[in-house]
């Protein structure tokens, strides 16, 4: 349980600061001193002292969104294995709980989008369901080809059988998985090449057009809930098939080098991806159902893989 | 045994009823087939608990065959899931006054429907087994018509619906009478000690015909079109029934005659049920994104579902002779908690959508819009129940996907090559599903209750009658119960999935209040995630109010810089679809139609521009229409022979006879 509250302290802290470590690989390669790593955290404690606006045909739905995406990644983090193979619910910490979580997650923050009345609001609602839907079959079928190697959907235990037996790692099923479950991440949190998180333009806008009418705390919350949503699914990444650093046993220290191997893990993840959004344009709309479908091919390689070598 | 009779009783008493004069006919038809209903769940509820199987018998209702009845926990389970939407149902139509269902014949009829539903799980001869379901047919083609004076599309989908009724149910009767070959009963005790002395083939051919029969009863593509078309045009109430109800009898008949009547059959059966359950499931979630009407978007979801069910039931099947029967067991678990669970949210999803379409006259989600402000109740309930149906956790969807997606999981080890092959499609049909049904209920409900009125009958609408409104918690509660909960009917499923296949005393399940299998590895907790949900949700609102002591002033939506932001300016049901109608449209086929008409002085200038956008069921279109058209034209080039005169037609009917004797001789 303390483990746990960590886990949920840890990210609320470190996601943000992934989003200043992506922001600053960027600006160092375009040639510019960019923001401090800092800089989210700062942003949303300036947006919390903000005043708290309400679009005028908006109903309960709009403020209540920021409140469940915040609660669906919470206890998300609270019951996945980020630090230790023991977190609470460890027995029903099942992976297609995470993942339905974050379904839910994004159901909120489209229906805010429709809730605002707004013609931004629908399309960037259309849009990232859209996107979402077709990303959601890729992460659910890469999700069970791990299971299946596993033999089982229990995220501790999938954690720990990669402990047990390393040279998983390095199979055909796993690297497949792998490659579908990054290009998921990058649908999944809105990053180049699938959406741009820094453009306002309407015609680009995926997901800032669905959280366009928010302003001052509620604003901090939505940012707050995208970068641990962010954190939680590198976190995931790097636990599920680089497990080692994390503590097994529950002990103080256990816990410390698992905070640690987590920060690194993460950290080179955010480059990797960071590197990825510099080297990359944005993608059409349209064009990304292939690269989606892609996904979903080798994920569904990954299980077919991962039957035959058995 | 006596408890279900008498509950069938009250329902007869309510038919009989519904020729009282106008004022109190509705509250007493009613009430007499909410009673009912509510007796037939206390005997379901009660084989269930205690394991045991009743029987009753009788020369009097069908003099030749006899009227069997049996209750065992397997049809006891689908008259648990009847009987609670049956209630609902009624409770609604009390408070459902206006429109045609008030007329005699329709209540009389309606309450028939309902009776021949909570019959057919518990007919245990061919003979009770097709009275009941014509009936069930019957009752629900002429309700489909109740209120064709309004819309002309309900006398076309009785007619649809009617030939595809009819012919499924000949299906049926071949298929069942297949196995009363070589001296067997009709009964199904004694079909069942028969069954292994009949050939393969015969057993083959049977289960085939009546796959055939109830898959189309459950809405399986390619035998679905009906579907999409009864299902808006009947009154609410019987369209809940209907899809909660009606389709799960299709799944009912299909466990019953293969997993109980042959003893699981060969494996190449179950995966045609898994192959239909794919098309099915992939089918109905892409037409539940593009549709615009809401109940034929709810329409199109039951045939997604029900998909999801019969690849479990195929999952199960296949499985069962494999070394491994927990884990067919458990999928068939999971596919009967789906039926259930199905039941409550789909049925609260349509009286909701009845209860918006008497406030605001209308089901065109493009003419709907900021009902959350003037029916709180109905989008609230509408809204936990799209919930539920999109698998968020804590809510009854989830936990039946997550337990078929176990039984699907746990079933690679040791499985044959065929069947390895259909579960993997399984599983990726569940993936491809969950993604797209969030879209079409983001869509119902954002479209639907939130955002601005799009049209004066959305602005005038106001809350429905009490009545409706306690029918639709009700069936919220199961979503609610089932999804917290789930453990406290894990034994009550678990009894009724040991009776499918025939008697065997696994319990894959651990008792619990959640789901935790028992000798494989896995488990939920849904309660604990509700708490632990509610803890944080308190926390942030806590902090948020401790740090953001300021009320919240309502401003004007960005709109470009623009004065004026209007409710047409929305995105409406359509446009919400349209990415994905234009990813999938090979599978959709979408007909667009632009109509560009000229000044007359000027090619340069527009007069008017017309454009039409239409998703027509694609199975329909180039499946069944190339057919009718053949037959009709093959009945025209017939109607030669026709020429009015006598002789002819006394000449074919003394060759006809001539034939008939020589061929009898």
């Amino acid at each position: 349980m303390p483990a746990s509250a960590l886990q949920i302290v840890l990210v609320a802290l470190g996601g943000p600061l992934l989003l200043g470590l992506m922001a600053k690989i960027r600006a160092r390669a375009e040639g510019r001193v960019g923001a401090p790593i800092s800089q989210p955290l700062k942003d949303i404690r300036k947006l919390l002292s903000k005043e708290r606006l309400h679009a005028r045909h908006a109903s309960v739905v709009l403020p209540l969104a920021p409140i469940v995406i915040l609660a669906a990644t919470a206890v998300a983090i609270g019951i996945a294995p980020l630090i230790t193979t023991h977190p609470a619910l460890g027995a029903s910490a099942d992976i297609l709980v995470i993942v339905y979580l974050l379904l839910t997650g994004s159901v909120a923050g489209a229906l805010a989008g429709l809730d605002t009345g707004t013609a931004f609001g629908g399309m960037g609602a259309s849009r990232a369901m859209t996107i979402g839907a077709l990303a959601e079959p890729a992460l659910l079928v890469a999700v069970i080809a791990l299971s299946i190697q596993a033999g089982t959907s229990n995220l501790p235990a999938i954690v720990s059988s990669t402990l047990a037996h390393p040279n998983w790692v390095s199979g055909p099923s796993r690297l497949l998985a792998l490659v579908a479950l990054v290009i998921v991440i990058i649908a999944e949190t809105g990053r180049l090449p699938v959406d741009n998180p820094a453009t306002h333009l309407e015609l680009t806008m995926i997901h800032e057009a669905m959280i366009l009418e928010y302003a001052g705390p509620e604003l901090a919350l939505v940012t707050l809930g995208g970068a641990m949503r962010l954190g939680l699914l590198f976190s995931l990444v790097a636990n599920l098939f680089f497990p080692w650093g994390i503590g097994s046993n529950g002990s103080l220290v256990g816990l410390l080098v698992g905070v640690l191997a987590l920060a690194l893990k993460t950290s080179v993840i955010a480059v990797g991806v960071s590197l990825i959004e510099i080297h990359s344009a944005k993608l059409r709309l349209f064009r990304l159902p292939e690269l989606l479908a892609g996904a979903f091919v080798m994920s569904v390689l990954a299980v077919i893989t991962g039957l035959v070598t058995r | 045994m006596t408890l279900l009779l008498v509950g069938l009783g009250f329902c007869l008493l309510g038919v009989l009823t519904s020729a009282l004069p106008r004022t109190y006919r509705v509250p007493v038809t009613a009430s007499c087939a909410a009673l009912g209903c509510a007796l037939a769940f206390c005997a379901a509820m009660r084989v269930l608990v205690t394991g045991d199987t009743v029987s009753f018998h009788t020369t009097l209702i069908l003099p030749l065959n006899g009227f069997a009845m049996t209750l065992d926990p397997l049809g006891a389970l689908f008259i648990v899931a009847t009987a609670l939407v049956g209630f609902a149902s009624c409770v609604y139509c009390i408070g459902y006054v206006r429109g045609e269902l008030q007329s005699r014949s329709a209540m009389g009829l309606f309450v028939a429907f309902i009776l021949s539903l909570l019959a057919v799980p518990a007919a245990s001869s061919i003979a009770t087994l097709m009275l009941f379901w014509e009936l069930m047919a019957v009752s629900s083609m002429l309700l489909i018509v109740v209120e064709h004076r309004h819309r002309r599309e309900a006398r076309d989908a009785a007619l649809w619906y009617g030939v595809m009724t009819q012919l499924g149910a000949a299906s049926i009767l071949l298929g069942l009478l297949l196995l009363t070959l070589r001296g067997g009963g009709q009964t199904f005790t004694e079909i069942k000690s028969h069954a292994d002395a009949l050939s393969p083939i015969v057993r083959s051919s049977a289960f085939m015909l009546v796959l055939l029969g109830f898959a189309s009863k459950a809405g399986a593509v390619p035998l679905h079109v009906w579907l999409p078309k009864a299902h808006p045009e009947a009154p609410s109430p019987v369209s809940a029934m209907m899809s909660s109800s009606m389709v799960a009898m299709g799944v009912y008949g299909i466990i019953r005659v293969g997993d109980d009547l042959l003893h699981g059959g060969t494996v190449w059966w179950w995966i045609a049920v898994v192959a239909l359950g794919t098309l099915s499931a992939l089918y109905g979630a892409l037409h539940a994104t593009t549709s615009t009407d809401i109940k034929r978007l709810l329409a199109y979801s039951t045939i997604d579902i029900l998909g999801l069910v019969l690849i479990g039931v195929g999952a199960a099947g296949a499985l069962r002779d494999t070394g491994h029967p927990a884990v067919a067991q458990l999928a068939l678990m999971a596919a009967l908690l789906l039926v259930v669970a199905h039941a409550g949210f789909k049925g609260a999803l349509f009286l909701g959508a009845g209860a918006v379409e008497r406030a605001t006259g209308t089901r065109d989600l493009d003419q709907l819009g900021g009902l959350i402000h003037r029916m709180p109740v109905t989008t609230t309930i509408f809204a936990l129940s799209a919930c539920s149906i999109m698998a968020v956790p804590t809510l009854s969807g989830f936990s039946s996907e997550w337990l078929l997606l176990q039984g699907l999981l746990h079933g690679f080890t040791d499985a044959s090559t065929p069947t390895l092959i259909a579960l993997l499609v399984g599983i990726v049909a569940l993936a491809l599903t969950g993604g797209l049904t969030a879209v079409a209920f983001v869509k119902a409900l954002g479209i639907g209750f939130l955002g601005q009125a799009r049209t004066l009958g959305a602005v005038n609408a106001t809350e429905v009658a009490p009545t409706m409104q306690i029918a639709m918690a009700l069936l919220g509660a199961v979503s609610i119960v089932l999804g917290l909960v789930p453990g406290l009917v894990v034994p009550l499923i678990n009894r009724a999935a040991q009776s499918g296949l025939s008697r065997s005393t696994m319990s894959p399940l651990a008792r619990g209040t959640g789901l935790v299998l028992a000798q494989l590895r896995g488990a939920i907790q849904p309660a604990f995630l509700f708490v632990g949900a509610a803890a944080v949700l308190v926390a942030v609102w806590l902090i948020n109010r401790r740090l953001v002591h300021r009320s919240a002033r309502r401003v004007d939506a960005w709109g470009c810089g623009r004065d004026v932001q209007t409710a047409r300016m929305q995105y409406t049901a359509t446009s919400f679809g349209e990415p994905l109608q234009r990813v999938f449209a090979d599978v959709l086929r979408p007909q667009s139609d632009v109509e560009l008409t000229h000044v007359a002085e000027s090619r340069y200038y527009e007069q008017s521009l017309k454009y039409q956008n239409q998703v027509s069921d694609a199975v329909e279109q180039f499946g069944y229409r190339p057919v009718i058209d053949a037959v009709l034209r093959g009945g025209k080039a017939a109607r030669r022979i026709q020429n009015g005169s006598i002789h002819r037609y006394l000449a074919f009917g003394f060759v006809a006879l001539l034939v008939v004797l020589v061929v009898l001789a």
